[in-house]
């Protein structure tokens, strides 16, 4: 009996996944946890295993193709055995014309699969508008071109709301209409205001063609990172906390123990000081190590830092669990291997989640001094720059060469006010300038 | 006399005695009703009050049960006949749907099935899978026979009365869980009409369409929902057969968005009918498609908290409503 290969669910807002690559073919026998693809989601490249074994019956879809969480993408059956005909249930006709052979089981378009980037969400292509039945005959009243419209509901339908708010005369809506992403903990008040409930975005002017511009699709993780960073920005009032620290000490404290380890996947990076050291900090103030949800502020128990990553196109955070707890030599070891996975597009979709602080270090980029835009839910994120060498005013009045780096904390005002932020940073400041205790 | 918060168990042994003392041809019989007063203790106190003659125990076996009871109510009495739970009604599905549900019609008209079977129903209380199933839905498909599924004290008596004083053969479900549930009800004898549902929450945001534990749940999602400024209207069915849809329709046409929940599995339920009525009769007032809050398709679990995992909750409501509001 086929069975379907289902595309997975990779994170709890992950709807769908574009398939990059397959690694297996047809014929090949797979056995469940076996690497059969790569796919992107809305935060990396991942590469996917099979659920199910046996030997594979049909591969549906092609490299590009965005298929919905839970659709199956292919068949794994006995050896000769014919891929079921109907394919699954309920699928729908494929996205693209290069059907003919798997047309009823080819991968379910995701209804406005743009709805994050495209402009005008609720039509597409061939001008099928979504709208709700009652939206169509309010609209047909009123004498409203539905086209004018951009739908709140879910898939950017456009329903009786859209259609009794809109003013005649008014542009055409905005381009971004994608409801907040839910948190896990399904908050009883969003954290942001749903997207019917929010001003409209700026309207974008006509795209310049010709010779002397390139036009570049948004990538799937470019429009994400816009959609959250701008929810983030326009809803999350940030404060931002800087200081100064000494790092001699931290540095030679390094060059200390790294001169004992002989693998230099092992070796201890000035990130993993500071990872280590801000969540030593976070245990005392255990208000910063929260999510907030409207009505109510979360406090974490579990110290998760988040390492913002640097990519090609775009970053991502990965999850340093347990930063605190974790010796930094351990931490060295996976925090390097996590990150060059998440280079490589090889990063586990836990390790994408879960953090409860995050840092960003643009340190080795020779920078002074940054500030972060905090990554919602979480109360803070702390901006870290680079340790330079520069003249300093010593104990002793005269002048000489120390080791700073600066560093910010963004803080959502909501959750903390600058007093707290404020002890955090000295604190933190105390504990790199003392680095032994990093190490106990 | 004023009104006086009474349990949907008191509610329903008041209907039977009444009944009883109007009209001597009204009798009760099944499992455990006379010596014992009842599984539920619905009957208790019935032996002594009426004797063997009216309150008549019978085997542990349902067709037999429903069987004779179809038979008694053919030769012209009024039997009230008790299934301990819906469970057991399967063994008695024969005599349920060919007999009670056909015989007027297959003897054009010229015997009349003035039967009332009792039954309760529900999961929720770590019995298994076999013995917690709500399938009321199940009865409901034939036509021929009422099924009542009141989900307050009031609505029990006034629908029991109307189903014992009826001619045609009512499969009346009582939710177990329920049973302790008090509400107002008049001392005075009242008799509610059969097949008409009741709207027992005023709102403009959404319309919940329920029944029985159905409509404990919504009450209580619905009251959560009132805090986030979502008011829903609840409408109790009362009947799902006859099913009275039209203050649902009224209500959509208000709201233009619903949400049908149900203890019933779901495929194939309430929610699939009820939806699909409104989708044909108020199609040009839908904002968004008809949601749909049942059990979760499958056995339902032994272990208590999967168990609770698998029915419906409040939650799950509230989910279901903040989909389409």
């Amino acid at each position: 009996m086929a069975e379907p290969i289902m595309m997975p669910k990779l994170g709890f807002d992950m709807a769908e996944g574009t398939l990059i690559s397959w690694t297996i073919e047809v014929g090949q026998t797979i056995n469940k946890g076996d690497i059969i693809a790569e796919i992107e989601t809305d935060k990396a490249t991942i590469e996917i295993e099979t659920a199910v074994s046996g030997t594979v019956l049909q591969l549906i879809g092609e490299p590009g193709d965005i298929v919905a969480v839970g659709s199956p993408i292919g068949y794994v059956g006995e050896p000769g055995e014919a891929p079921p005909a109907g394919g699954a249930a309920g699928a729908a006709p494929a996205a693209k014309a290069e059907s003919e052979s798997a047309a009823a089981a080819a991968p379910v378009p995701v209804a406005a699969p743009a709805a994050q980037a495209a402009p005008a969400a609720s039509g597409s292509d061939d001008g099928f508008i979504k709208a709700s039945p009652i939206a169509r005959r309010l609209a047909d009243e009123k004498g409203i071109d539905l086209k004018q419209l951009t739908g709140s509901g879910p898939g950017g339908r456009i329903t009786k709301k859209d259609v009794l708010d809109f003013e005649p005369g008014e542009a055409p809506a905005a381009p971004v209409a994608t409801p907040a992403p839910t948190p896990a903990a399904a908050p009883s008040t969003p954290a942001i205001p749903a997207a019917a409930t929010r001003p409209s975005m700026p309207t974008f002017s006509e795209i310049p063609e010709g010779p002397d511009v390139e036009i570049i699709e948004l990538s799937r993780i470019r429009a994400r990172i816009g959609q959250r960073l701008v929810e983030s920005k326009q809803f999350v009032p940030h404060f931002y906390v800087t200081t100064e620290i000494d790092m001699a000490a931290a540095l030679e404290l390094r060059a200390q123990l790294n001169e004992s380890i002989a693998e230099k996947a092992d070796k201890i990076s000035v990130n993993d000081l500071i990872v280590k050291a801000v969540a030593l900090t976070l245990r005392k103030y255990p208000n910063l190590n929260s999510h907030y949800y409207g009505d109510k502020i979360v406090r974490h128990k579990r110290i998760n830092i988040g390492i913002a990553v640097a990519l090609d196109d775009g970053l991502v955070n990965v999850t340093a669990y347990d930063a605190d707890k974790t010796s930094l030599g351990t931490m060295a070891t996976n925090n390097r291997d996590m990150i060059t996975r998440a280079r490589g597009g090889k990063v586990k979709p836990d390790e994408l989640e879960g953090s409860t602080f995050t840092v960003s270090n643009l340190g080795p980029h020779d920078v002074d001094h940054f500030i972060a835009i905090i990554n919602p839910p979480e109360a803070g994120i702390l901006a870290v720059g680079s340790a330079k060498k520069v003249p300093v005013v010593l104990d002793d009045g005269t002048l000489g060469v120390g080791v700073r780096m600066k560093a910010t904390i963004s803080v959502d005002h909501r959750v903390s006010d600058g007093a707290e932020a404020a002890e955090f940073m000295q604190n933190l400041k105390q504990l790199l300038e003392n680095p032994m205790r990093l190490l106990i | 006399m004023a009104d006086r918060p009474i349990t949907i168990r008191e509610a329903l042994s008041s209907a039977l005695r009444e009944e009883m003392h109007r009209d001597e041809s009204v009798f009760i019989m099944g499992e455990e009703v006379g010596v014992w007063g009842g599984t539920f203790a619905v009957t208790r106190g019935f032996l002594d009050e009426f004797g063997e003659k009216r309150v008549r125990d019978t085997p542990i076996a349902e067709m037999v049960i429903a069987g004779s009871a179809v038979g008694a109510a053919m030769a012209g009495l009024r039997p009230v006949a008790e299934i301990m739970t819906i469970n057991f009604a399967f063994v008695a599905m024969d005599a349920i749907v060919n007999l009670a549900a056909k015989m007027r019609y297959m003897f054009d008209g010229q015997f009349k099935v003035p039967l009332v079977i009792r039954t309760t129903t529900g999961g929720g209380k770590q019995l298994g899978a076999t013995h917690s199933h709500a399938p009321e839905v199940i009865f409901a498909h034939f036509p021929g026979l009422y099924v009542a599924v009141p989900g307050t004290a009031y609505d029990a008596k006034g629908m029991l009365k109307a189903a014992i004083r009826d001619d045609n053969p009512v499969l009346f479900v009582e939710h177990s869980t329920m049973l302790q549930r008090r509400s107002p009800v008049p001392a005075d004898d009242y008799v509610l009409p059969i097949g008409k549902s009741d709207i027992k929450r005023k709102g403009d945001d959404v319309t919940i369409v329920t029944y029985q534990k159905g409509l404990e749940w919504s009450m209580d999602a619905a009251e959560e929902l009132a805090k986030e400024g979502i008011e829903a209207e609840v409408i109790d069915l009362r009947w799902l057969r006859p099913l009275d849809l039209e203050p649902v329709f009224e209500s959509f046409k208000k709201t233009n968005r619903a949400v049908v929940v149900e203890e019933s599995l779901p495929m194939f339920n309430v929610g699939a009918e009820v939806a699909a009525q409104i989708t044909n009769e108020c199609f040009d007032w839908m904002d968004a498609p008809v949601q749909r809050v049942a059990a979760m398709d499958i056995p339902l679990p032994y272990s208590r908290e999967i168990e609770l995992a698998a029915l419906p909750s409040p939650a799950k409501i509230i989910k279901a409503v903040k989909e389409i509001v």
